[in-house]
């Protein structure tokens, strides 16, 4: 432990508003270390390395960088200091290169040589053994490609410090198993690597060293070999928990969907949806694994009417529905919930109320030209109940809600129609731990009263515990359906990269028939 | 036969000269796009150019004083726009629309006491036309090269603008960092690119080139002062963007192509030919709705506006 | 400096912002008006003298209100929707156009039928001209801002053409107008001002219930907040986009109308006279309130008839008033940012507290 200290922060806090998202925390890195950020959805994570890279600054506290005390006031200030962040969210421009991205606000004579610029990129590539198409456009990239981007351009800056914020997230199990190589090579290097997940086994298989935080506290730090998920999860969370979920027994109903062949057009043409054909029955909840953008959308919005079908059928109880618009869907008494990924883009209404929000799929119900909002407003108590929102009324915009409370307004108005079949993209998605297994537990009750669930998810681990059965996508195809007992995370990351399911050696495939 | 040739070359010429204005504005509103910034003032922009040239030639009688003036008042009409938009994150929109009634009103206002004044010959001959006699002793190529060639300094100017911007944005850091802020602002942003400052000075060179185009319209080629000089071609400059896909090289050719329409109607009515003349004078407006239009149905993802246009930004929003 | 985001604005902190805008737009204003080496409040004062002093003027101001009120709330419609229409001037000549076709082309029209004939035609024209970039919009996506622009162009050209050749009146010895209406398609005027302000205030309880507590109006706002969201409740979005639009348009039409019947008794290329572009300011300023727009729109009309008041007055150009419109918009869009954020001032932090220059 007597490498040099790259970043040392001392009782930082920050506040949004009201919201004290960093108090009097306590982080420092060393040379040759990955250390783990370890934290719940809110715990004060992202706030923290944002300090770092430049976004925010404290409103107090210090920060050392190499020793040396500085106050970072712009991104450009922390990459001088060879500090490099690859965000959740990429931060490239999709219509430029990856060679443009790269040279993006780097200092030089005003005009650009491409040919010799991309040669220094080649040697920065050749020095940590990177491999990457440089004249490709970012939005022709997979997304591990793009973090590749992301990660080559900070090293190229000159960055010694790398800050990933949930790297992990859009990765199959494979893709991820690369991006740890790569990151143990750069720490071997010399550079410090800081990476930012709420994934305990990465936590176990990565990092030196791990910080845990907690509601904007730094709890501790440890060194990772003397610890263990057990451990680690109650810290985070703060108090002993069991982070299984419990699945209840499936009472497999009747078939209650059934998609044959169904293909569908992209943008550009391309095939988003290939020959998809898969079943769901009442009383089940369906897992859909795949990386992002394999067809999940296409498939929820295709069944809920609001995709274009190419050929192929869905199969509501035996009735065809495809090529009918949403509100025949309504009028032909099938009751069908979307929740979909985008919450305040595509399901609710951010600047309108709780009570617009009830409206919405209510309105068309009700008789003559004149909306009536006197129902609209009993839901949205009994939702509020219900679900226990927290909200200062009904009446304020749902925009100032947080993130958890925002999904359970639509998963609480979509639950309320009672539905016989509940599609679900992404539920959990910036919900703390505590919510998601409130979201969890809800979507259980669904299933138990026979409902069938369609639940899109990525973390496979839920997955596999939460579902009943799992379909994998990739491309669009279906790669296998499966018992959830009967495959293991390894396996699905072989279907999610694409391998057919009969290609599965027993070892990932425990029960495989 | 001569006859006919001669006409188009005359007719191409002043195409040219009809397109400038155009092209000043095209390539000024593409500036404030690629900063991510919809810019509806182009046409406000364009007056307060038109009258601060115009008010400086008749005044100082010198056209670098005239230009200058004009650049200067494009700029502080951009530079109203950018502090509105990029500054305190008002709705680009609004603020465009409001920022061309404001600067037609300056423009009327200020307009008034010199309307239907004529600039001396003392100061046209500054932009009158060059002439290549030897042009005309080459065929073929003779004719084609006068029609660009034998136009007034200003004209050259919009050349060396149209390509001067190409190479800007295409061939360095400066105006790759520029597309990165139209194109995805966060990642721009993140890069380290002063986000701030590229979009003002970007929507300042906008506004300048803007005054540029007014002032041409009102120094060059009516040239005398009538209110609402500019007719809406801030308005088809602003549609001619999407026409041009953000490219100051194709920029040269749309204003070629309007500046053909918008005399159209003039050359035809000199042929004697009976066409009506409220027609014609719609065709640069019925056109420009047909470029709208046109490009609505062929989306290509070739030719996308910037990403990020139209969106306020804001670092440390939650 | 540092900016955040306000949790919540109370609307006794939105007033004193608004009112902070006024004063800071009146500044300016004045600032300006002293640029022009005139005493500001001399001129104010004249202003309002000229808009407010005398029963005729406060007649004339409420006649320039009239068209602001009924423009303002079709371009509220399409704003609503996040439908930039600024085509109000072409849907104004083009709803006038279609009042002067039936009054003035079509014979044997009863007289009781007469206005409501017009009314319904200007409407209609109004509508449809709206309808154009409307289809386009919902179609294809297309910029609906420079399609109802080019359209004001366009619309323009064609009552010219009108004015100067084929309706031009034999009767009126060379001059280029167009025949006066007929008196069955003149609006009546109560206490000295034409019906169109009963019409107008009518018409801002219809829109105000319209938009609160009708399902189109539910629809038209979901809309404009998102596209996706709209398709997801079931909206058939391009329905709602055309139906908007055809109001939206229609009433700017009805604009069209009033001018025509009420105020110049015939069509001319100026009927317009630029009320489609300052509506969108009073649209704006009333926060796309209906009720409010009535209020923004005497206040601007006050603005207008002070306007051209000082004019002859002072010999102050009228123009003077269009440059004061255009900063007090400036002012009022340059509030809203105060309304949405807040500004906090951070203390100088000690030199020993990390300060590496940057």
């Amino acid at each position: 432990m007597n490498r040099p200290v790259y970043v040392e922060m001392k009782n930082i806090c920050k506040t949004f508003g009201v919201i004290r998202a960093n108090r009097n925390i306590n982080l420092s890195v060393t040379e040759g270390e990955i250390h783990a950020l370890l934290g719940e959805n809110g715990a004060g994570k992202s706030t923290l390395v944002n300090m770092i890279s430049g976004i925010y600054t404290p409103d107090s506290g210090s920060i050392a960088i190499h020793g040396k005390p500085v106050r970072i006031h712009s991104p450009r200030h922390a990459i001088e200091l060879g500090i490099g962040m690859i965000h959740q969210h990429f931060k490239l421009v999709d219509v430029l290169s990856a060679a443009e991205n790269i040279l993006l606000a780097e200092e030089g004579p005003p005009l650009l040589f491409r040919k010799k610029a991309t040669e220094k990129i080649r040697k920065v590539m050749e020095k940590y053994e990177m491999e990457m198409d440089l004249s490709k456009k970012i939005e022709e990239m997979a997304v591990s490609e793009k973090q590749n981007v992301e990660i080559l351009k900070v090293l190229y800056r000159g960055a010694k410090i790398l800050i990933l914020d949930e790297p992990t997230a859009v990765l199959t199990p494979q893709e991820t198993d690369k991006l740890f190589g790569i990151l143990r090579n750069l720490v071997k290097k010399g550079c410090a690597v800081i990476i930012i997940t709420h994934k305990l086994n990465e936590v176990m298989a990565i990092s030196d060293r791990v910080t845990v935080l907690r509601q904007g506290e730094s709890v501790c730090t440890l060194e990772t070999k003397n610890t263990n998920i057990r451990q680690l999860t109650e810290l985070m969370v703060g108090k002993p928990v069991d982070l299984s979920i419990v699945r209840c027994p499936a009472e497999k109903g009747k078939l209650l969907l059934s998609v044959h062949h169904l293909s569908a057009l992209g943008e550009h043409g391309v095939r988003v949806l290939d020959d998809i054909s898969f079943d769901l029955y009442e009383g089940e909840i369906l897992g859909v694994a795949g990386v992002a953008g394999s067809g999940q959308k296409e498939i929820c919005e295709t069944i809920s009417g609001l995709y274009p079908v190419e050929k192929g059928e869905i199969l509501f109880q035996g009735e065809n529905i495809v090529g009918l618009t949403p509100r025949e869907i309504i009028k032909r008494g099938i009751s069908m919930s979307f929740i979909p990924e985008d919450r305040l883009g595509m399901g609710l209404v951010a600047s309108m109320d709780m009570i617009d929000n009830m409206l919405l799929k209510e309105y068309v119900n009700q008789p003559g030209v004149s909306v009536d909002r006197r129902f609209a407003r009993e839901k949205a108590v009994r939702v509020r109940d219900r679900l226990d929102i927290q909200t200062p009324g009904i009446g304020t915009p749902i925009r100032k809600l947080s993130g958890g409370n925002i999904q359970k307004v639509l998963l609480g108005r979509e639950i309320d129609a009672k539905p016989s079949l509940l599609i679900t993209a992404y539920p959990v998605r910036g919900l703390d731990i505590g919510a998601s297994y409130n979201i969890y537990d809800l979507l259980q009750e669904q299933k138990q009263k026979g409902v069938g669930v369609l639940y899109i998810g990525e973390d496979l681990d839920v997955l596999l515990e939460l579902c009943d059965r799992i379909m994998v996508l990739c491309n669009g195809k279906v790669t296998g359906i499966t018992d959830s007992r009967c495959i293991t995370k390894e396996g699905l990351g072989l279907l999610m990269a694409g391998e057919s399911i009969t290609a599965l050696t027993e070892e990932v495939t425990p029960c495989k028939l | 036969m001569t006859n006919t040739l001669d006409f188009f070359v005359l007719f191409l010429k002043s195409a040219v000269v009809a397109g400038t204005p155009l092209l000043f504005a095209i390539i000024g509103a593409i500036y404030n796009e690629k900063a991510g910034n919809l810019n509806l003032g182009i046409e406000g922009m364009m007056l307060l150019g038109a009258v601060a040239g115009f008010q400086a030639a008749l005044s100082t009688q010198n056209p670098l004083a005239s230009l200058l003036s004009a650049c200067v008042f494009g700029a502080l009409g951009a530079l109203i726009y950018a502090f509105l938009t990029v500054t305190l994150r008002t709705n680009q929109v609004v603020t465009g629309l409001a920022l061309t009634i404001f600067g037609s009103g300056m423009a009327r206002f200020w307009g008034q006491n010199v309307m239907g004044q004529v600039l001396s010959e003392s100061f046209s001959r500054y932009f009158r036309p060059l002439s290549f006699p030897f042009l005309a002793k080459i065929p073929i190529l003779g004719p084609i090269l006068s029609v660009f060639l034998e136009q007034d300094l200003f004209v050259y100017f919009g050349y060396a603008i149209a390509i001067l911007s190409g190479i800007y944005l295409y061939n360095t850091r400066w105006g790759l960092n520029l597309r990165a802020v139209g194109g995805n602002t966060a990642a721009a942003d993140a890069s380290g690119i002063n986000i701030t400052l590229y979009k003002y000075v970007h929507i300042l060179m906008g506004g300048a080139l803007c005054g540029l185009g007014g002032a041409y319209l009102s120094v060059v080629f009516v040239p005398s002062w009538q209110e609402n000089i500019t007719a809406g071609r801030g308005w088809i400059a602003v549609a001619l963007v999407i026409f041009t896909s953000w490219n100051p090289y194709k920029a040269l050719w749309g204003a070629l192509l309007f500046g053909g329409l918008d005399i159209v109607g003039f050359r035809i009515q000199s042929l004697n030919i009976p066409v009506n003349q409220y027609f014609l004078r719609m065709l640069p407006y019925l056109a420009t709705l047909m470029v709208i239009i046109i490009g609505s149905i062929r989306k290509s993802s070739k030719h996308n506006p910037p990403k990020d246009l139209g969106n306020a930004y804001f670092r440390e929003e939650r | 400096m540092q900016i955040v985001n306000r949790s919540g604005t109370s609307t006794k902190q939105i007033i004193l912002i608004r009112f902070i805008a006024i004063l800071a737009a009146i500044v300016v204003s004045s600032i300006f008006i002293g640029f022009l080496g005139y005493n500001p409040f001399t001129v104010y004062q004249n202003m309002l003298k000229g808009s407010l002093g005398s029963t005729i003027r406060f007649r004339a101001t409420l006649l320039e209100m009239i068209p602001l009120v009924v423009t303002s709330l079709g371009i509220l419609i399409a704003f609503k929707m996040k439908f930039w229409n600024i085509g109000g001037e072409g849907q104004i000549l083009m709803g006038a156009f279609a009042a002067s076709f039936v009054a003035l082309r079509i014979d044997g029209i009863p007289d009781f039928l007469m206005l409501p004939l017009i009314f319904l035609a200007g409407f209609l024209m109004g509508g449809l001209w709206a309808l154009i970039p409307a289809y386009f919009k919902a179609r294809f996506g297309a910029n609906e801002t420079i399609m109802t622009l080019m359209l004001n162009y366009i619309a323009l050209q064609f009552i010219t053409y009108l004015q100067f050749g084929p309706w031009r009146d034999p009767k009126a010895m060379g001059f280029p107008k167009i025949a006066n209406f007929p008196d069955s398609a003149l609006l009546p005027k109560l206490f000295g001002i034409h019906i169109g302000l009963i019409i107008s205030i009518l018409l801002v309880v219809v829109v105000t219930w319209f938009m609160r507590n009708t399902k189109k109006g539910f629809e038209i706002a979901v809309v404009g907040e998102s596209f996706a969201t709209a398709r997801y409740a079931g909206m058939n979005v391009s329905q709602v986009i055309l139906f908007a639009m055809l109001l939206s348009g229609g009433l700017c039409g009805i604009t069209g109308v009033i001018q025509t019947s009420g105020v110049n008794k015939t069509l001319t290329m100026n009927i317009s006279s630029g009320y489609g572009f300052s509506a969108i300011i009073t649209t704006w300023l009333s926060g796309l309130k209906a009720p409010m727009v009535l209020l923004v729109s005497f206040l601007f009309a006050i603005l207008l008839q002070g306007g051209s008041y000082i004019q002859s007055a002072l010999q102050i150009p009228q123009s003077a008033a269009d440059v004061l419109q255009g900063m007090i918009l400036f002012c009022i869009l340059g509030s809203e940012f105060f309304v949405r954020y807040k500004i906090r001032f951070r203390k100088k932090e000690h030199p020993n507290n990390g300060g590496v220059s940057p």
